[in-house]
């Protein structure tokens, strides 16, 4: 079961992450990802037949809340830690280049 | 003056007398940081002006608006957010961010009219044993300087131990509440999830973290987590249960308590030194009444791969909201929006925070989720039921805090698998949602070591009454600062 990493592992799942790697970083990760994976490899010991998943430690039911107009906070003490801004709206570099 | 070595009750006495104003208390944390923090590195920010001027307020308020923790002295884990001050996760993703408002913690830490010293240095995003996966510094454990603090709250730890916070908040996703308090000497509570709101907490693994207090007593931390506990109509997770004064607790009266010492958790890797101490603090409680029986937590030691699988798991889907475009590190000169998310992440994460992501997305991935993410939630429900089976029969799980005191600094770095061995003592306890507190229980070769014990959902109460009739029963209580001048003892 236990996933031996290779290079070519780490640029696939860092794709999805959005992370760049050079080659000497990504055959480190490759081997720090083996490791940890083999870590997992004692699920293998465990029967986990007709056992239910657990998704959340608490039964609770969600709770929404009601549809009430309320106080929000103010747009330009929440730009303030925006990198760029213009006429209250967020720049970023263009999608099409 | 020199207060850093006595209790909140202490303190607020003098208070109450007019001995001592919340100015003084506030100029002696700040002259106390002046002293130690060159040698212990804390904090990541603090913030004296605007303490002092709360404080000047403070004093203002009439004795009788005071509650028990007015006036006194709190440092905050720098992932808990704080209108106004910076909060950066110990992270260079974050190193300018500053929020617009107070997480619900600090709200109610504000209610109570406790100053908030500053943000407290921490692993990156909350993970890490140690703190020194901080992107800015390394915390020092204020009993030895060249040891950690623990992690990831060590800077929290290290505040409190070394005595330039009366109390702190930190965070525990995996016993990075509980870790470094052993580490460092002090009182450690990881409440029950869902006891204490996470509005505000910048969120690591979503079902496992919570926020908990550490003190250098058992009463600081139960009065704290009676003021921070309790439903937030923000945190939809946070339970609507009623929060008791835990100070009502603190009987001294264990007569009759019935205690389970799982075997796992004196097992091998355990440090002698360690089992030691936790044997003989078995007696203690055994001669104030307590009843104590070996057990079995037969799915504890899968405790560390579930949680690896799962924390990385929500970690890879709650950092992907670090994307360089609202807020946080944007590189420079960046040509499209593509590179603009790659650069962001590579640049701006650390490589403990990169490497669980990967493993994260890795789990979540269409061809590993049901081998590997689902498998591990079913594991989490085997030993999330060994807990439940357990508290059927018995009041109290107790055992180490950690399999070891703590390491020198570097020393681990490069073995990961050691650390995740001693995460088996503490990330059970996460996995099922359950209280668990950490008090000291002893000493080996110069630093502490702590005693974990274990509730049932929502019975910190019966925690703090337990762990303060040790307390008092033993010589352990208040960390003892070993750095600066005016050592206390």
């Amino acid at each position: 079961m236990t996933h031996q990493f290779t290079k070519d592992d780490v640029f696939y799942y860092a794709n999805f992450a959005r992370i760049a790697f050079s080659d000497e970083e990504a055959e480190q990760y490759a081997e720090m990802l083996s490791e940890l994976d083999k870590f997992a490899e004692r699920f293998e010991e465990v029967d986990t037949t007709h056992v239910e998943p657990m998704t959340h430690p608490l039964h609770q039911i969600n709770v929404l809340r009601e549809d009430v107009p309320t106080e929000i906070l103010d747009r330009d003490d929440m730009l303030a830690s925006v990198k760029e801004h213009e006429d209250g709206m967020i720049k970023v570099p263009n999608i099409l280049s | 003056m020199t207060l850093f070595s006595k209790t909140a009750t202490e303190l607020q006495q003098l208070l109450h007398n007019r001995e001592v104003s919340v100015k003084e208390i506030t100029e002696d944390a700040f002259s106390r940081i002046a002293d130690v923090e060159g040698d212990v590195q804390a904090f990541l920010t603090v913030t004296e002006q605007e303490a002092k001027a709360q404080a000047d307020q403070l004093d203002n308020v009439p004795l009788e608006q005071r509650g028990p923790l007015f006036g006194l002295p709190i440092g905050i884990k720098d992932n808990i957010i704080t209108n106004g001050t910076k909060t950066t996760c110990g992270s260079k993703m974050l190193e300018d961010f500053v929020p617009v408002y107070d997480a619900t913690v600090v709200e109610r830490v504000k209610e109570a009219g406790m100053v908030t010293l500053g943000k407290l240095n921490m692993d990156e995003f909350a993970m890490g044993s140690t703190t020194e996966h901080s992107a800015f510094q390394v915390t020092r454990n204020p009993w030895n300087l060249d040891c950690v603090p623990g992690g990831s709250s060590g800077g929290s730890a290290a505040a409190v131990a070394s005595g330039e916070a009366l109390f702190s908040l930190g965070t525990d996703t995996g016993g990075s509440v509980r870790q470094p308090a052993a580490f460092c000497g002090v009182v450690g509570m990881k409440p029950t999830y869902g006891r204490v709101s996470r509005y505000g907490l910048v969120a690591f693994a979503s079902s496992l973290d919570q926020i908990g207090p550490l003190t250098r007593n058992v009463e600081d931390n139960a009065m704290l987590l009676s003021a921070i506990a309790g439903n937030d109509h923000h945190d939809f997770s946070s339970a609507s249960k009623e929060v008791p004064d835990y100070r009502k607790a603190l009987t001294g009266d264990i007569k009759g308590l019935k205690v389970a010492v799982p075997k796992e958790f004196l097992g091998q890797g355990v440090d002698e030194a360690v089992k030691a101490s936790v044997r003989e603090a078995l007696k203690v409680l055994e001669s104030l009444g307590a009843v104590i029986e070996e057990v079995d937590l037969p799915h504890a030691k899968y405790g560390a791969p579930t949680y690896y699988v799962i924390a990385c798991g929500e970690a890879s889907s709650n950092l992907a909201r670090f994307d360089g475009i609202r807020y946080g590190y944007r590189p420079e000169g960046v040509k499209n929006l593509e590179e603009l998310y790659f650069r962001s992440r590579s640049e701006g994460f650390g490589p403990e925070v990169k490497k669980r992501i990967l493993y994260g997305t890795y789990a979540l991935s269409a061809n590993q989720y049901e081998e590997v993410y689902v498998k591990a939630q079913k594991v989490r429900s085997l030993i999330s039921k060994d807990f439940a089976d357990l508290f059927q029969k018995y009041d109290v799980i107790v055992g180490p805090t950690s399999a070891t005191t703590a390491y020198k600094l570097g020393e681990t770095v490069f073995d990961p698998l050691t650390l995740y061995a001693n995460d088996i003592l503490t990330v059970p306890v996460n996995l099922a949602g359950v209280p668990a507190i950490s008090v000291p229980c002893g000493v080996s070769e110069g630093l502490p070591i702590g005693l974990q014990i274990i509730g049932d959902h929502f019975e910190e109460g019966l925690l703090y009454k337990v762990a303060h009739a040790f307390e008092q029963a033993t010589d352990f209580k208040a960390g003892t600062p070993l750095v600066g001048e005016g050592q206390n003892r």
